[in-house]
């Protein structure tokens, strides 16, 4: 658990790097039993994550975030595609058990991340213990861990799930995957479950021990509000791929992909003269087992021209704004009526 | 960890752990303790048999052939050899409640292995080893148990090894889908993202969730157990003459319907008791466990 | 889903071939030469030679099992060495005297378990039901063969108004539907359909709480269903399960029909499986087993597809 300074200690360069990662799923069907299709639930992803930043992701169900989070703790094989952490990559420089010891998860399900069966102070020991250490050490260190997360140790290390509330469990795994000692913490949905009030306390905690303990998030929600009070970018994906990638603010302010603008106008506002008229984004999200072409999204796009449904757009840096954007319009002389507009 | 740590002084508040919550429900339920009862008293009677029942059970007399129940000397009658019906009765409890429990403890830790095997590797080993289950599933058990006796021949052994054989797919297969379904769920993929074996994993996350199911279905199988050992005995495969046994019993008597039936139907009457007992016993395991602890 | 039944069909062929392969090695496991399993022990040197080139037995096991196979195929299920008669003879005849005592206990065991799971469950946790479930759990743990015994004590033997045993005068060969004959089924149909009875009565209750506690039968009663509403609602929703577990016990009726029909000397296939047992007769004995595990393996096909067919619900992947 170090607390040195960041910059000093790690190379240039991204902390953990993605490139083209690719998950298809076979769909089971016919008289055999034999393979019908496969549902494309991450299609060839590319981003990076810098040390001590925290990317958000968001997207609609069924968009590839929670699969993304499970390729990149090897809790599924990816079919395709790269994983480096710290330069190294995973499978070649890096075995999938010391990957496992640097990216940890949280789930959203706070009640069935934990054994029912296992006390608090146990379920977070188990992870050290695997990992050599005696359970003695293990013990003391999951009680440190309860600490740090705001509960103590005395009240707590000896409970069961059940006897703890929502907001309680999800600290605990905070805590377990805190156990570790990871560079990355993976947060799927974890605040999503959680009353308002406790949510804001969580989020809270989760900003005080990045602080503390030097860690890098990827926060995965699809609370729009959430992800940028908590995120320094923000990445958005369309039925398995990326729509849109850059800093949270400039993003939210000014986003370029007709898909973040839908999902963006879509938040509902506080302020009661600016309502919303008509739903930004109409019909509901194509079967990820048969995609459109080219651009995924120019079924929906209200700015949807020819060379969109022929032809995918790659991420393109827009370097005014500074994030990529996936779409013909972003890219001067790709076709589109409206290319190399900014907006 | 770098910097060691050190445990919170003082006792930490322990909880009652669910076992123990599953014990105090159980303790609560009248039925459930009388049946509790029942069974303990039962196996306490086999156990004890040379020493509670009054005469020998194997000590015949043509004089005193089917005497009714309330004779002198010979409270619930003599069986068709002149046999005290009471000793028999007694020590009959030993072999019936063998022949009954012991081929659902061995198919509990048989059927379990492979169950929970295949429901965690899953894929092509859950494949060949559950088409392999539903083979013997194929056939009705008292079929199967029959089918096997009658090749095998009679005798103990050979009882005790078909009854196993007919309780250890019924068992794979509860192991298998209660293990298939905790697999999923998020508390054993934050194990494997720990980098823990799968034997470790299986050892203290899927095991202590599944055993608790599998082992209630278990007791629920002792009666069927029970009834259809002693059906084996009835049919003359099993529990050979002149060992006392319940349903070889109940064969034995079965002419002297006509002379005694009240004596005749007495081992029936045992059967029926120690099942009633070890289902209601079982039933009450099922509904103290039931509840989330 | 047709593709699903079509598929199930298709699955159920291994575990027909895997039930043949057990009832092929029976004969294996039993102690001594499998000849002189097929064999009377009387039988001439020349009879045993042949059979020994017909079987095969000096050939690996599974040629063994090929030809053996090819033989059941062609219907010919070998010969009974107790009566000398082939095996598929025999069968024909008891095989309808069980199926007629198995469809006729099944009737009453659903019947009457229907009743009374239908009332505990219609008035679950109160004293009816507590009473009911106390019904069905005798039911299930009461030893068969045993309460056969005693209804035969009671009305035959002590009241004497039923027979004990048989199939009537003429036996099953010339069975005619009166009273005569009757008579001689109702004792061991009412002793077989107390097993299902008690497994319908316990599951047709955990069906019908369940279908009423659920929270769409308060929006019925909301929208001013009256009682028979719910009730037809009720049965429908709790049918297509019922009817598969009927399905099952019949199934497993007619495959373990062998103890009543010892009680009652009803000449059924049970029966037939219990003289097989008792004068080893090999042949007869695996040509029962098999023709009565292949009959259990049809009717679980049957009652899955038909719950298919029924409840759309049940979508298998």
């Amino acid at each position: 658990m170090s607390t040195t300074p960041v910059a000093s200690a790690s190379p240039p360069g991204p902390l953990l790097s993605i490139t083209g990662l690719t998950k298809h799923f076979p769909l089971k069907g016919g008289l055999l039993g034999g393979r019908k299709g496969v549902v494309r639930a991450v299609d060839g992803i590319s981003f990076d994550v810098a040390e001590g930043e925290t990317l958000g992701i968001v997207g609609e169900s069924g968009c590839g975030k929670s699969t993304t989070a499970r390729l990149m703790v090897d809790l599924i094989r990816p079919d395709a595609g790269d994983i480096r952490l710290g330069g190294r990559r995973l499978g070649h420089d890096m075995s999938v058990r010391d990957m496992r010891r640097q990216v940890q998860m949280v789930f959203q399900d706070s009640y069935a991340s934990l054994n029912p069966r296992l006390t608090m102070e146990d379920a977070i020991a188990f992870g050290p213990m695997v990992n050599g250490m005696s359970e003695q050490a293990a013990v003391a260190c999951a009680h440190e861990l309860l600490h740090k997360v705001g509960l103590e140790p005395r009240r707590f290390a000896g409970r069961y799930p059940h006897e703890l509330s929502g907001g309680q469990r999800q600290r605990v795994n905070i805590a377990r995957a805190l156990a570790f000692s990871p560079k990355v913490v993976i947060l799927d949905e974890a605040v999503s479950a959680l009353d308002k009030s406790v949510e804001a306390q969580v989020l809270n905690l989760l900003c005080d021990l990045k602080a503390e303990l030097g860690l890098t998030y990827i926060f995965i929600s699809h609370d729009l509000n959430v992800v940028r009070y908590m995120s320094d970018r923000v990445m958005v994906m369309y039925l398995g791929e990326v729509a849109e990638i850059g800093p949270v603010d400039a993003l939210y302010s000014n986003p370029s992909h007709p898909y973040s603008r839908a999902l963006l106008a879509a938040m509902p506002s506080m302020d009661p003269d600016r309502r919303t008229h008509e739903a930004p984004l109409q019909g509901d999200p194509p079967n990820p087992i048969n995609p459109p072409s080219g651009c995924r999204f120019h079924t929906r796009c209200k700015l949807v021209d020819d060379v969109c449904s022929r032809q995918s757009p790659g991420l393109y840096l827009q370097e005014q704004k500074g994030h990529l954007a996936a779409c013909h319009i972003a890219i001067p002389g790709s076709g589109h009526k409206h290319a190399g507009q900014a907006s | 960890m770098s910097a060691p740590a050190t445990a919170v002084s003082g006792a930490i508040e322990k909880s009652p752990g669910y076992w123990a919550g599953v014990g105090r429900r159980f303790r609560r339920d009248p039925v459930a303790m009388l049946a509790l009862c029942l069974v303990l008293g039962l196996i306490l009677m086999a156990l004890l048999a040379p020493w509670v029942a009054p005469a020998d059970p194997y000590r015949a007399s043509m004089l005193r052939r089917l005497r009714p129940i309330g004779t002198p000397g010979f409270l619930l009658g003599t069986d068709e050899l002149g046999r005290d019906m009471l000793s028999r009765l007694i020590h009959g409890a030993r072999l019936s409640l063998l022949m009954g429990v012991t081929p659902v403890f061995i198919a509990f830790f048989v059927g379990s292995a492979i169950g929970i095997t295949a429901g965690y590797i899953g894929g092509t080993v859950n494949t060949v080893l559950m088409r392999t289950i539903d083979v013997f599933f194929a056939f009705p058990s008292v079929l199967l148990a029959i089918a096997l006796s009658g090749a095998l021949g009679a005798g103990i052994f050979n009882g005790l090894l078909s009854l196993t054989v007919v309780f250890i797919p019924p068992i794979a297969r509860i192991a298998e889908s209660v293990t298939t379904a905790v697999r999923k769920i998020e508390y054993v993929e934050a194990a494997r993202a720990s980098g823990a074996s799968a034997f470790t994993i299986v050892r203290v996350h899927v095991l202590g969730n599944v055993i608790g199911p599998i082992f209630v279905y278990a007791t629920g199988l002792i009666s069927v157990s029970l009834i259809l050992a002693s059906g084996l005995s009835f049919l003359g495969l099993g529990v050979k003459p002149p060992e006392p046994e319940w349903g070889l019993m109940l064969n034995t008597l079965r002419n002297a319907i006509y002379v005694q039936p009240w004596v005749a139907a007495l081992p029936g009457l045992m059967i029926f008791i120690t099942s009633v007992s070890f289902n209601l016993l079982s039933d009450g395991l099922r509904s103290a466990m039931d509840l989330k602890a | 889903m047709l593709i699903y039944i079509l598929r199930r069909v298709i699955y159920a062929i291994p575990v027909a071939f895997g039930v043949s392969v057990v009832c092929f090695m029976l004969v294996y496991i039993s102690p001594g030469d499998p000849l002189t399993s097929i064999l009377p022990p009387d039988a001439s040197a020349q009879l045993q030679a042949e059979m020994r080139r017909i079987y095969g037995f000096d050939r690996p096991l599974p040629v063994q099992y090929g030809l053996w196979l090819m033989k059941i195929l062609q219907g010919d299920l070998g010969t009974s060495i107790a009566t000398g008669r082939p095996v598929a003879q025999e069968l024909g005849k008891a095989l309808g005297n069980t199926l007629m005592l198995a469809v006729l206990a099944t009737l009453i065991g659903f019947i009457l378990g229907s009743l009374f799971g239908f009332v505990a469950g219609y008035f679950h946790n109160s004293w009816i039901d507590k009473l009911a479930s106390f019904i069905s759990i005798i039911g299930v743990s009461v030893p068969h063969y045993w309460l056969g015994m005693v209804l035969v004590i009671i009305f035959s033997v002590q009241l004497n108004w039923l027979p004990a045993t048989g199939a009537g005068p003429g036996g099953s060969d010339a069975w005619k539907w009166n009273w005569e004959h009757v008579k001689h089924l109702i004792l061991p149909a009412v002793t077989m359909s107390v097993i299902p009875m008690g497994i319908v009565a316990r599951t047709v209750r955990a069906l019908v709480a369940d279908i009423l506690s659920q929270e769409f039968i308060t929006g019925l009663a909301a929208k001013g269903l009256l009682d028979r509403g719910i009730f037809g609602h009720v049965v429908k929703n709790a049918a297509p399960t019922a009817l598969a577990v009927m399905g099952l016990q019949l199934g497993y009726l007619l495959g373990g029909s062998i103890l009543i029909e010892t009680v009652f000397s009803w000449p059924g296939t049970g029966f037939l499986l219990g003289q097989a047992i008792f004068q080893r007769d090999l042949p007869l004995l695996q040509g029962t087993i098999l023709v009565l595990a292949l009959f259990f393996v049809t009717l679980n096909l049957i009652v899955d597809v038909i719950q298919t067919m029924l409840d759309p619900r049940v979508q298998r992947s």
